[in-house]
C-alpha cells in the first residue's frame, strides 16, 4: 500500500468523520462519502486520493457505533487508518469493512508524507523522512475477518465464526 | 481463580470457562438497532442472502433517533425498518415509544443477558447486570442472523465508590468525574465494574446513568452487580421471574482499581469538545448558556425530572435560555404528567419534546446556532454533536442543568438554591 499521509489530531470522533446532522444521507452512501471527515478538515474529501492514509493521534474514532464512519473513509479510497490508539467500536467496524487499522507511533509521521505500508511484514516506511515504523499485530480473530475483506464476506465463506 | 462480572456473565452464557483475553462465541439474548444504524443493518442482512432471523422475538428495531422524522430521507429509512419488521416478524418500537436504551432497561434486559445493539450507548443495560455493548451495523446483522456473536473477554477496571453524595451531587457528577480522572480512552477495550457501599445503595436509575457513559471512557461494558435493588426494579415491571443475583467473585482478578470517595465530589461539568475535559460547575460561573437540554438515555428518567422540577418549581427559565425537556420513554412522560412535574417544568418556560433522543445527536429538535452554547444532561459533547460544529456543548447533571436554566449561565445548583 502506498499513498500520502493526511494527519489528524487526538480524539477524532465519529462526529468529525460523519456528523449526526447528515444522518439523512446514510442511505445514500456516495453522497455521505462526499462529507468524510468534514468537521475535522473540510478540504479532506476533495484532496484525498486512492491509496492515501488517514493518520490520527490517540483514541481515533471515539463515539458512536455508526459503521458509516469507517465505510466512508474506505469509500474515499483510503487504504488504512494509522493511529496511536483507536476506539473499540471503530476498530471492530473498520475491520468488519476490510479497512486495516494500524496502531503505531504516528508522531513520527508528518502531514503530507509519502508512506509505504507492508501489512505482511508489519512495516510502515515514511519515504519522506526515512522513518521505519512497526505497528501492533492485529489480533488473530480480527485478522481472519480482515483477510476475507470484512465480516460479511467472512460469514458468507464460513457460514459461522471460526475462532 | 475468581471471576469478574464480565468473565462470569460470558462464561455462563457461552457455557465454557473464559477469562480476560480469551475469544468467546456467545449466544445473544437481544440484538437491536435504531433508525440511524438500522437501515444499513437491514441492507447488510438482505444483501448477503440472510432471510430469517435466528430469534425474531429477541430482535428489536427502535425508531428513536429521528422521532418523529424531520425529513423525507429519514422517513424513508423508517419505512425500511417497518417493512423489515413486517417481513421477518421481529419487534418494532416506533416513534414516540422512547429511546432504545431506556426501553431495553424498562422491558427487556435481565441480569446475565448478553445484549448487542447498533448504538454505542447499548452499555446502559449494564446498570442491571447485562453484558451489553455497542457494535456496528454488520456485527448486529450477523447477530440477528446467527443468534450469536464473538467477543474478546475484556480485562476489568474495578471502580470502588464509597461514601454518601453531598446534597445536589449525583451519579452523573460521579461518572463525569471518573471519565475526567481516567480519560476518554482510559478504559478502551476494558470492562468497567462498579462496586462499593455507594453502589449497594444506588437506585437503578443512577446505575443506568453511570453505565450509559462507560463508553465515554472507551469501555466495552459498564457493569453493576444484580442485587435486591435490581430485583425490586424488575418486580415493579412485572419481570421478577427473569431476575438472578449476580456478583463478582471476591477473589476476581482486576487490571486495576480506582477508588472514589463520592462525599468529596462536587457538581461537575464536561466542557467542549471531549467528555474528559471536566471542571467543577462553580469554576465555570459566568459561562453563558443559550440552551439547556434535560433528558436523553443518560438522564431522561422520572428521577431526573423530579430533581429538575424541584429546582424549577415556581421559577422561570432565564429569558435568553431555551429549556428543552426530553423524556426517555412514553412511560416516563406519562409519569411526568401524573406527578405534576410536567406542569412545573412547563410553567418554568420549558418545551417538552416527544420521548426519544431529542436534540442529543444534532438531527432536529434543538440544533444550536453559531457560537451558541448548550448545557445538556446527555452523554456526549463532541464538536458538531448537536448539529453545528460552530457551537459548544457542556454536560452536567439535571440539577446543574436546571439551576443553569434559571441563571442563564453555568451554575452550581448549591448556589442557586
Amino acid at each position: 500500500m502506498q499513498g500520502k499521509a493526511f494527519k489528524f489530531g487526538d480524539n477524532i470522533s465519529t462526529d468529525h468523520i460523519v456528523p449526526g446532522r447528515l444522518a439523512h444521507l446514510r442511505s445514500n452512501l456516495p453522497e455521505l462519502a462526499k462529507h468524510v471527515l468534514e468537521d475535522a478538515d473540510p478540504t479532506f474529501a476533495s484532496r484525498v486520493k486512492e491509496g492515501d492514509f488517514v493518520v490520527g493521534g490517540n483514541n481515533f474514532g471515539l463515539g458512536s457505533s455508526r459503521e458509516h464512519a469507517p465505510l466512508v473513509i474506505k469509500m474515499a479510497g483510503v487504504s488504512a487508518v494509522l493511529a496511536k490508539s483507536v476506539a473499540r467500536i471503530f476498530f471492530r467496524n473498520a475491520i468488519n469493512r476490510g479497512l486495516p487499522v494500524l496502531i503505531c507511533d504516528t508522531d513520527k509521521i508528518n502531514d503530507g508524507d509519502e508512506l509505504e505500508v507492508d501489512l505482511k511484514q508489519g512495516l510502515i516506511i515514511d519515504k519522506t523522512n526515512g522513518n521505519r515504523l512497526t505497528f501492533n499485530k492485529i489480533p488473530d480473530a480480527m485478522l481472519s475477518i480482515l483477510h476475507e475483506g470484512g465480516l460479511m464476506p467472512y460469514i458468507k465463506k464460513y457460514g459461522d465464526f471460526q475462532m | 481463580m475468581g471471576k469478574t462480572l464480565a468473565e462470569k456473565i460470558l462464561s455462563l452464557k457461552a457455557k465454557t470457562d473464559v477469562n480476560s483475553g480469551d475469544i468467546v462465541i456467545t449466544p445473544v439474548d437481544l440484538a437491536f438497532v435504531q433508525d440511524t444504524t438500522g437501515p444499513l443493518t437491514v441492507r447488510e442482512f438482505l444483501n448477503n442472502g440472510f432471510e430469517k432471523l435466528a430469534n425474531p422475538d429477541k430482535t428489536v428495531l427502535f425508531i428513536d433517533h429521528a422521532a418523529p422524522s424531520p425529513n423525507s430521507q429519514l422517513s424513508t429509512d423508517h419505512i425500511t425498518l417497518r417493512d423489515f419488521a413486517n417481513k421477518t416478524g421481529c419487534v418494532l418500537s416506533d416513534a414516540g415509544d422512547g429511546v432504545c436504551h431506556q426501553l431495553v432497561a424498562e422491558n427487556i434486559a435481565a441480569p446475565g443477558d448478553v445484549i448487542v445493539g447498533a448504538d454505542s450507548h447499548t452499555v446502559t443495560a449494564g446498570g442491571i447486570g447485562a453484558f451489553a455493548t455497542g457494535m456496528g451495523s454488520s456485527d448486529v446483522a450477523v447477530a440477528m442472523a446467527l443468534g450469536k456473536t464473538w467477543f474478546r473477554v475484556p480485562e476489568t477496571i474495578k471502580v470502588v465508590c464509597s461514601g454518601t453524595f453531598q446534597k445536589h451531587v449525583y451519579a452523573k457528577d460521579l461518572i463525569l468525574h471518573l471519565i475526567g480522572l481516567i480519560g476518554a480512552d482510559g478504559a478502551t477495550y476494558k470492562a468497567l465494574e462498579f462496586a462499593g457501599d455507594t453502589v449497594d445503595k444506588m437506585t437503578i436509575g443512577d446505575r443506568l446513568t453511570i453505565a450509559n457513559m462507560a463508553v465515554e471512557a472507551g469501555a466495552k461494558v459498564g457493569l453493576f452487580p444484580a442485587d435486591e435493588t435490581t430485583r425490586q426494579y424488575m418486580k415493579a415491571q412485572g419481570r421478577e421471574h427473569l431476575y438472578q443475583p449476580l456478583s463478582a467473585d471476591a477473589d476476581a482478578v482486576y487490571e486495576r482499581s480506582v477508588n472514589i470517595d463520592v462525599s468529596s465530589l462536587e457538581p461537575t461539568v464536561s466542557k467542549p469538545h471531549t467528555v474528559d475535559n471536566t471542571a467543577l460547575a462553580k469554576d465555570l460561573k459566568g459561562t453563558k448558556i443559550q440552551q439547556v437540554a434535560i433528558g436523553t438515555c443518560t438522564n431522561g428518567r422520572i428521577e431526573d425530572f423530579e430533581i429538575a422540577a424541584s429546582i424549577l418549581k415556581g421559577k422561570k427559565r432565564h429569558p435568553s435560555t431555551r429549556l428543552l425537556i426530553t423524556p426517555a420513554s412514553r412511560t416516563i412522560l406519562k409519569q411526568m404528567i401524573k406527578t405534576g412535574y410536567a406542569e412545573i417544568l412547563l410553567d418554568a418556560g420549558a418545551m417538552i419534546l416527544p420521548p426519544g433522543c431529542g436534540s442529543c445527536l444534532g438531527l432536529h429538535q434543538g440544533v444550536l446556532g453559531d457560537n451558541e452554547a448548550c448545557l445538556s444532561t446527555a452523554n456526549r459533547n463532541f464538536k458538531g454533536r448537536m448539529g453545528n460544529p460552530n457551537s459548544f456543548i457542556y454536560l452536567a447533571s439535571p440539577a446543574t442543568a436546571a439551576a443553569s436554566a434559571i441563571t442563564g449561565q453555568i451554575s452550581d445548583p448549591r448556589e442557586v438554591l
